[in-house]
């Protein structure tokens, strides 16, 4: 079956205003997320039978069942569900899974939810900062000190060594993405930075500073969707699902081969095709920004410019991209994908908290999960 | 608090034996002739079954690399700054590593690299220096 291209819609999505909810567990935020998505959908709790989530990392609440323990803490017993865990993309992955099976009648209406405490913590439950412990593969990397910044660290300064690119380009995405959430009275910071202040914030992991990291957030979203015949007796307007696409790469950083590119090369040439287009089509992107170099390697790695060319291209400014301020200034608990669905909805309804463009007709979604592991891209359209 | 040891199995505790021992061991599959990191019960270029332990020059270049001024996990604090890196070994494959006994202003993506031992941990430093 070729991805519904079309034939499915969200019609609605809710991000948590929170920032900061110390001693809420992140389940509780899903239940709001939830209910928020369902009710901006003009639809009931009892209307939902499919449900996707992942919820068990630490900071989430959940542990290796947390696909079930979330569905019922809400009361759901859904016919579909997908607990696709691939970090901070996961939640584009169940969107597009979604779409299959709605397409394929095994679910009328699917939520796709996340929450997170992620700036708090929740008592007494340890932090875990890297996706692999000190046995099986990651034997041969835990013991050297990773952190899940110098994983992305390592991707920038081979960027830098191939391709001349320089801090000064990084640290311009961190000031667009902070100008991005300057009207957005949600967003975790909103005054203007300048690229001298992101080079003189803090190094964490060279080449890599404070204000080229995400900020870290207690937060959560949803989304709901359902085939375009339901979707058109909603009352919001669809926003429909036209490109898919997937792709996993590796997890160890010594199975990084490039280091100065991600699985969007896949994922984004599979969701292209499945919607008949190609970069030139993408009116605004939403790019999981997790780190400045993020942003960067996934915008050649989409096309939209030639491998190399980043730091040039964002620049140049042509392409508006994380219109509410992104991981980087508005929000991220820990893993943002689902937030790039949202806002990349909200842009083309016309309702985005940040900066709106002038109609936009296409939506280009792309998370990243891991450690520059895996991808998943979705083109949504009106 | 002390650095996470390496938590060997059945078919890695060889690797770390001859670490131990200030050697550095690679696989490598007797069927495609593939050098293969990390090691796994398996050639994932051919499918082979138990590639070969081999003895690496322990030579390479610095692929990429990053200096860690902060870190979230407890356990690497007292060690700030130090050298995360990845080695290209001259048998082709990469290794994740520390790099040991270099001035951070001069690392340079592509120098010369030569295996040092910390603690049985296989390390890389300057080819002639020392840890």
């Amino acid at each position: 079956m070729a991805f519904p291209s079309g034939e499915v819609a969200i019609v609605g999505v809710y991000e948590s205003p929170r920032r900061k909810a110390p001693g809420v567990h992140p389940f509780a935020i899903q239940a709001e997320c939830i209910l928020g998505a369902v009710a901006d959908a003009g639809l009931e709790l009892g209307d939902v039978d499919g449900f996707a989530t992942a919820a068990g990392f630490p900071s989430e609440g959940g542990l290796q069942m947390s696909l079930s323990e979330v569905a019922e803490y809400m009361g759901l017993h859904p016919r579909w569900f997908d607990g696709t865990d691939i970090g901070g993309a996961t939640f584009i992955s169940h969107a597009g899974h979604a779409a299959l099976a709605i397409a394929a009648g095994m679910a009328d209406v699917v939520v796709v939810s996340y929450a997170a405490a992620g700036y708090s913590g929740i008592p007494d439950i340890p932090f875990a900062d890297y996706g692999t412990n000190n046995a099986g593969p990651g034997q041969f990397e835990i013991p050297y000190g990773p952190s899940t910044v110098s994983t992305y660290a390592l991707a920038a300064t081979r960027h830098m060594h191939e391709y001349g690119t320089t801090p000064e380009q990084l640290a311009r995405i961190a000031v667009q993405c902070r100008a991005n959430a300057a009207p957005n009275p949600d967003a975790r910071f909103r005054d203007p930075i300048t690229i001298d202040e992101v080079l003189a914030s803090p190094v964490i992991a060279a080449p890599l500073h404070r204000l080229d990291c995400c900020i870290v957030s207690d937060s959560g979203g949803a989304f709901v969707m359902t085939s375009k015949r339901r979707a058109e007796r909603l009352s919001n307007r669809p926003v429909y699902l036209l490109g898919f696409g997937e792709a996993l790469g590796q997890l160890s950083m010594s199975q990084m081969w490039p280091f100065t590119e991600t699985a969007a090369v896949h994922s984004g040439a599979r969701a292209f095709a499945s919607a008949g287009m190609r970069p030139s089509d993408i009116d605004v992107a939403q790019i999981y920004d997790s780190f400045t170099i993020t942003v960067l390697l996934t915008l050649e790695s989409l096309g939209f410019c030639a491998k190399g060319e980043g730091g040039a291209y964002v620049e140049a400014g042509e392409l508006a991209y994380n219109t509410d301020g992104g991981g980087l200034s508005s929000n991220h608990p820990g893993r943002r994908g689902v937030f790039t669905m949202i806002e990349g909805v909200r842009q083309l309804r016309g309702s985005s908290p940040g900066v709106q463009l002038d109609d936009p007709k296409t939506c280009l979604v792309n998370g990243t999960g891991g450690s520059l592991s895996a991808t998943a891209t979705m083109i949504l359209g009106v | 608090m002390d650095r996470p040891r390496p938590i060997p199995d059945a078919l890695t505790q060889p690797y770390w034996d001859a670490a131990a021992e200030g050697r550095l061991l690679v696989q490598r599959c007797d069927a495609c002739e593939r050098h293969q990191w990390y090691p796994r019960a398996h050639c994932v270029v051919c499918g082979a079954a138990d590639p070969a332990w081999v003895e690496a020059k322990g030579t390479g270049r610095l692929h990429t690399f990053t200096v860690l001024e902060k870190t979230p996990n407890p356990e690497f604090q007292g060690e700030l700054p130090y050298v995360l890196a990845i080695v290209q070994l001259d048998e082709g494959v990469r290794v994740a590593a520390n790099v040991v006994g270099v001035d951070h202003d001069a690392l340079t993506c592509e120098m010369p690299l030569e295996v040092t031992f910390v603690d049985g941990l296989p390390c890389f430093t300057s080819p002639g220096g020392s840890a």
